[in-house]
């Protein structure tokens, strides 16, 4: 038979997989911009850090393949000589550590969710085997969707090395506006497909995107419902993050902290405060209990760590 | 081929009925937890539900139930468990890799009588639906409300939802919207086990691993969906339909990744090729030109100020690419009648021969071109008919190869053939189906994509969720993987396939 379409022959991710190896208990290290979430690694466990470098970037195809150790600035500065970007958050971390945290950015709307980037993704298994889940191209349902499962996984059912992740179009024009007036939650009703809607209680900023002549038209829509001026970017971000279904913003008791920034649509807050833990069904418990089993039964991948715990 | 299958049951011991004379055990079980109208133990029902809509025909179904709520899911599958028994989920069976054929005499279970949007929230911009709902009527329910649901496949005036969470469901309006696991918010799910359990939820982030998207696409093999939350699409203020002919099918090829190239990402590009537009133009006579080698059909969508501009480059791109006409709809009826063609192509297929195969593979944008040159290439070494319509806009493409079954020897040909346009599409660094699915169709090219151990990580996640290996045994991963005791079911001589 001939060799399968997705062995894996780079030296550099086979270098990462012999570093990773078989017995220990590993983490894995990337940006640390969110090294608590989950819980942080176990006290002396042996770090690695993923490989470096953009493997291929094809802007006629909106892919990139990227190895999970390059950052996200540096991932987002070569895409953008070509007009492009993707969704993931970019705060200083990896390409593999925004996945593996797999939390979206404020500006979700419009570039999209990070689960829905990784068209295909390469881990390290817990018995030091390189694996490849998904593919190559946009569209594909080739076999069991091993990417979702991936991101946001915490590095915990296998150390991410390399991803081809989904690339977008930079829109022509980008402009926040803000609003003191305006009721939050009509905007999504006014603005077909805004970049952002971010509310911090008093204050609604929004950000349009796309061809210059509709930017306008939104922005004279808007100018039906509120009072407006330009600014630079959004409001300043708040360490702790709320997670709430988008209607459920309505309601601030909802939500804690002295100060927010809430993602109108969406159902993220940026808040001062902590939000409480969060409660995981416990059949669904069960279930990734199973999961984690099946992909690290000795439990050396990121040990300390849990998805969903905090 | 009787033979075989019956040795086949006879060696699982999986012959319906077994020795337990006029009634199977498990059928006066699940009559009595459903109610006995709804468990169909009948040769006709079960004749009817061996199928689905591809030509695999090594279908066996044992009791068939249609359960109307969540608990006489569970009921059925704690049944299952008990008797030791498998099950295998269905929605309208309009499937096309095999994925709802019953292997082995499973309990069937039809999800078609849970049928009822629940509720529409269109504060969270979800609905909550049960699996039976049909795609195209849940877009009726919420065309009034300003919304719809995005993935349109062909199908979508029969398929369901719960079919389409299965298959992770595409459709020509998917290259901008994104496919079904991108609309799939919740999922309530009876696994296996008899457990009842909700995947994801409507909050921004939910907790934990994210098994929601790792169940979309599953074809089943995960558990049953019994409740479904998908996001609805507010309808775009403006829409606007090009259809744009090609003295060949480069010419259109060649639009589609230059459009790409240009940052611009339309609703949709569907293209379809000379001897496919003619059939479907004297089967809806949509206003097609059938003297163009291949025709494109571009939709940009959104806003007014925002379209005119999009569009305006789609046709330029297109005269850069020697179109021969570049048309834009005039009006809501020209569209939709526009649609109605590319969307009945299949049926229009029947004028031309009474069989036909339908691949399913995706390719590199740029490596279209090539690809359907050597799709031809190939259709003609095996002296067969290839037609070609197909999503451009994300490579996906869809050989149709039409041909009579009654002929000698043409059934060989058409899987040769079939193989090689498979290989061609990996050659080219594509994938083996791009939104059909693997179902039983496609496990044996498996092992051509991903290696072993790929393959037993994807097991891995079976395991986590079925380890008995119960709910839709013998699909998606090839034999060697998982499920072995079904595997003998799947090396079906090639015999059965139409």
């Amino acid at each position: 038979m001939s060799t399968p379409m997705l062995t894996i022959s780079d030296p550099v991710l086979v270098e990462f997989a012999e570093q990773v190896d078989a017995e220990d208990p590993i983490a894995v290290e990337g940006g640390r911009t969110r090294w608590e979430v989950g819980g942080a690694a176990d006290e002396g466990v042996r770090l690695v850090r993923a490989p470096e470098g953009i493997v291929d970037y094809v802007p006629d195809e909106m892919t990139v393949t990227v190895r999970c150790g390059t950052t996200v600035a540096d991932l987002h500065a070569a895409l953008a000589e070509k007009g492009q970007r993707t969704a993931l958050h970019e705060r200083g971390g990896t390409v593999g550590g925004a996945l593996a945290v797999g939390e979206n950015g404020m500006h979700v709307l419009g570039r999209g969710r990070v689960r829905e980037a990784a068209l295909q993704v390469r881990y390290v298994s817990d018995d030091g085997a390189l694996i490849t889940g998904g593919g190559p191209t946009v569209k594909n349902v080739t076999g069991f969707d091993l990417p979702r499962l991936m991101v946001g996984s915490l590095g915990t059912l296998g150390l991410l090395a390399e991803v081809i992740l989904r690339t977008n179009p930079i829109p022509a024009v980008t402009r926040w506006v803000v609003s003191d007036d305006v009721d939050p939650f009509a905007i999504l009703d006014t603005v077909l497909r805004p970049g952002a809607v971010l509310w911090n209680g008093e204050r609604t900023w929004v950000e349009l995107e796309g061809h210059a002549p509709a930017v306008e038209a939104e922005a004279s829509r808007l100018a039906a419902i509120g009072t407006w001026e330009d600014a630079e970017a959004g409001p300043p971000l708040l360490p702790h993050r709320w997670s709430l279904p988008p209607a459920a913003l309505r309601d601030v008791s909802r939500f804690g902290g002295e100060r927010f920034v809430a993602s109108i649509g969406v159902g993220t807050v940026l808040s001062d405060v902590e939000p409480p833990g969060p409660i995981m069904d416990p059949g669904v418990r069960a279930l990734s209990d199973r999961v984690k089993e099946q992909f690290d039964p000795r439990g050396r991948l990121n040990p300390g760590r849990t998805p969903g715990a905090r | 081929m009787a033979g075989f299958l019956s040795s086949v049951k006879r060696r699982l011991n999986l012959e319906p009925g077994g020795n337990t004379g006029s009634g199977d055990p498990v059928v006066d079980e699940l009559r009595s937890a459903l109610a006995p109208a709804r468990v169909r133990y009948d040769g006709a029902e079960r004749s009817l539900l061996s199928h689905d809509a591809s030509i695999f025909d090594g279908g066996v179904a044992g009791p068939v139930c249609f359960p109307t709520t969540a608990e006489e899911v569970q009921a059925i599958m704690k049944l299952a468990l008990e008797h030791e028994r498998n099950v295998v989920p269905r929605g309208a069976g309009t499937g096309l890799a095999g994925g709802a054929i019953p292997l082995g005499a499973p309990i069937v279970v039809a999800v078609t009588k849970m049928n009822r949007i629940i509720e529409v929230d269109t504060d969270n911009r979800i609905a909550w639906v049960e699996p039976g709902v049909i795609n195209l009527d849940l877009t009726r329910h919420l065309q009034p409300l300003g919304f719809h649901f995005a993935p349109d496949p062909s199908s979508q005036q029969v398929c369901t939802i719960g079919g389409n969470v299965a298959n992770n469901s595409g459709g020509p309006h998917c290259l901008a919207y994104g496919v079904t696991n991108a609309h799939v918010v919740a999922l309530e799910v009876v696994l296996p086990s008899g457990e009842l359990v909700m995947l994801g939820g409507l909050d921004a982030e939910p907790a934990g691993y994210d098994l929601r998207g790792a169940f979309v696409g599953s074809e089943g093999t995960l558990g049953i969906t019994t409740r479904v939350a998908v996001r609805i699409t507010p309808n775009p203020p403006a829409v606007k339909t090009l259809l744009l002919s090609f003295s060949s099918i480069r010419g259109a090829a060649n639009t589609v990744s230059q459009v790409i190239a240009a940052g611009i990402v339309p609703a949709a590009l569907e293209v379809m090729d000379q001897r496919i537009t003619e059939a479907v133009e004297n089967y809806v006579h949509a206003g097609y030109p059938t003297d163009a080698g291949a025709v494109l059909l571009a939709e940009v969508d959104g806003l007014a100020e925002s379209i005119e501009i999009d569009a305006e480059r789609i046709a330029e791109i297109g005269r850069a690419n020697d179109a021969l006409d570049v048309r834009v709809a005039k009006d809501d009826a020209e569209r939709a009648a526009l649609w109605k063609g590319r969307k009945t192509a299949f049926g229009a297929v029947a004028q031309i021969a009474p069989d036909y195969y339908l691949h399913d593979t995706v390719v590199p944008r740029s490596r279209l071109a090539d690809v359907l040159e050597e799709i031809y290439a190939i259709a003609d070494r095996y002296e067969l008919l290839v037609m070609n319509v197909f999503h451009a806009g994300d490579g996906n493409l869809h050989p149709l190869l039409v041909f009579d079954a009654r002929e000698p020897g043409v059934v060989e040909r058409v899987h040769k053939a079939g193989e090689e346009i498979l290989r061609a599409s990996l050659d080219a660094g594509g994938v083996l189906s791009g939104e059909h699915g693997i179902g039983v169709e496609k496990q044996k090219f498996m092992d051509e994509f991903f290696t072993a151990d790929d393959l037993a990580h994807q097991n891995r996640l079976r395991q986590a969720f079925d380890p008995g290996c119960r709910t839709n045994p013998g699909k998606v991963i090839p034999s060697g993987h998982s499920c072995a005791d079904i595997q003998a079911l799947r090396s079906v001589p090639r015999e059965v396939w139409l």
